[in-house]
């Protein structure tokens, strides 16, 4: 009972963050702005060369973790900027807004990194998936770590000063085991390896997830409340 | 009749270094207005924060109870209505889908009847479709109220309340907290002496510390 509440809740703020977004395009636009730009900027410089695949896969990652940077912030910082986060915590308890924040950069990560997948697919010739489940798999789980840890970073930064320099500052040492694994994974997605032989790291990033997850639900009563 | 109860022991707060106020003690119970006042800078906002559970006193503790028991912090937002100038509700939003929005977050009913009475007391009902960054700081003041009374708390906390508004704002505020003050806990910050002669309690905040109380 108290989880479905608590759900319903933390669903109802997702939908206000959501409408919030298509109203003022705060993230939307930044995000769509950086995967154009940083996409076309390694188009250019690639030329006519051909890279190798863990080139490849390495770049994928990379524009996935900076991209994350300039956009998943927003799920707090623009509430402490607006100074909303006082009325949030008027009307919610922080497992209700932690819950709604990180619905709605889940659901912004997997649409980010879909098009950063469809686009890599298009446009990069040995971007090419042998192991498609295993590729999927890594999609998802990567994401769900990428999205946890950017919205309870996002909190931590909220209140701070220097927001911008001090999110990906922050994020480099806490994702970086999930973005090397992930990397890991996605070259083995395009050599064929099997589930199997793969299990390691999938393993790695399932307990990178479920830490995070019970770590930030554990911080963030403290993080929230001054 | 209300049996919430609101209990201050030996509160303190410190920001870094410096003691803002030391040893509060009260009890509010039932029903009733209670005032807190005090210079500039005594700790009058940081007072009602605490109360209302928006951030942590250094030493001390505030205990709600209704009948059930004392409020687990998880759950005080529900019981707590709370007004202030430095509230700031979605501007992007107009103050009925606000409105909404907030009641769907709390998990409540959104009572369209009581929402169009509480608009059109505080003469917001012909502009409720409008975007709130439309309004004027004395409208937004007056949604506040709104946006404190309609999920029906046990508690009414007004920090400044009649802040940006006209004389008939400010009367319409002064009949809410009469009538509101009759069956449930209200406490206003305030150093607007009109404010402060509603309250049957007062606590005066200065050097640090509660210096009378009426």
């Amino acid at each position: 009972m108290f989880l479905q509440e608590t759900t319903m809740r933390a669903y109802s703020l997702f939908k206000k963050d959501f409408h919030s977004e298509l109203r003022t395009r705060y993230a939307i636009n930044s995000l769509a702005m950086f995967i154009i730009v940083a996409i076309s900027v390694i188009l250019f410089s690639i030329g006519n060369e051909t890279i190798t695949e863990s080139l490849t896969g390495g770049l994928y990652w990379v524009v996935i973790f900076f991209t994350a940077m300039s956009g998943l912030a927003r799920a707090f910082v623009s509430e402490e900027e607006r100074g909303t986060s006082l009325t949030l915590q008027l009307v919610a308890s922080p497992t209700t807004v932690f819950s709604g924040k990180l619905i709605f950069n889940l659901i912004l990560v997997f649409c980010m990194n879909l098009v950063i997948a469809l686009l890599y697919s298009a446009l990069f010739e040995k971007f090419v998936i042998q192991n498609f489940p295993l590729f999927l798999m890594t999609f998802i789980l990567g994401n769900i770590g990428l999205a946890i840890s950017s919205t309870i970073i996002a909190a931590i930064i909220a209140k701070a000063g220097a927001k911008g320099t001090l999110y990906p500052v922050l994020s480099f040492p806490i994702l970086l085991p999930l973005i090397l694994t992930c990397v890991q994974l996605t070259l083995f997605s395009f050599d064929g390896t099997s589930f199997e032989e793969a299990q390691f790291e999938l393993a790695i990033v399932v307990g990178y997830d479920v830490i995070m997850l019970t770590a930030s639900y554990m911080l963030f009563d403290f993080i929230w409340k001054d | 009749m209300s049996s919430y109860s609101i209990q201050s022991q030996n509160l303190s707060k410190l920001f870094g270094r410096r003691l803002i106020f030391k040893n509060i003690n009260f009890n509010w119970s039932d029903k009733g207005i209670f005032g807190i006042s005090g210079p500039n800078g005594s700790g009058k906002s940081t007072l009602v924060k605490i109360v209302a559970g928006l951030i942590a006193a250094s030493s001390g503790k505030i205990i709600h109870k209704n009948s059930d028991g004392e409020i687990i912090p998880e759950k005080l937002h529900n019981h707590i209505g709370f007004v202030s100038p430095y509230l700031v509700l979605y501007e992007e939003f107009s103050a009925w889908e606000n409105l909404k929005i907030f009641a769907k977050i709390r998990g409540v009913n959104f009572d369209d009847q009581k929402v169009i009475y509480y608009l059109t007391q505080f003469l917001l009902e012909n502009r409720k479709n409008d975007l709130v960054k439309t309004y004027s700081s004395g409208m937004k003041q007056r949604l506040k109220f709104i946006f404190a009374l309609m999920h029906s708390p046990d508690v009414l906390i007004f920090d400044e309340p009649t802040s940006n508004l006209d004389e008939e704002g400010k009367k319409v505020v002064y009949n809410i907290v009469h009538e509101e003050g009759r069956s449930r806990i209200v406490v206003i910050a305030s150093n607007e002496e009109r404010d402060l002669a509603m309250c049957q309690e007062k606590i005066l905040l200065e050097n640090f510390k509660t210096i009378e109380r009426r």
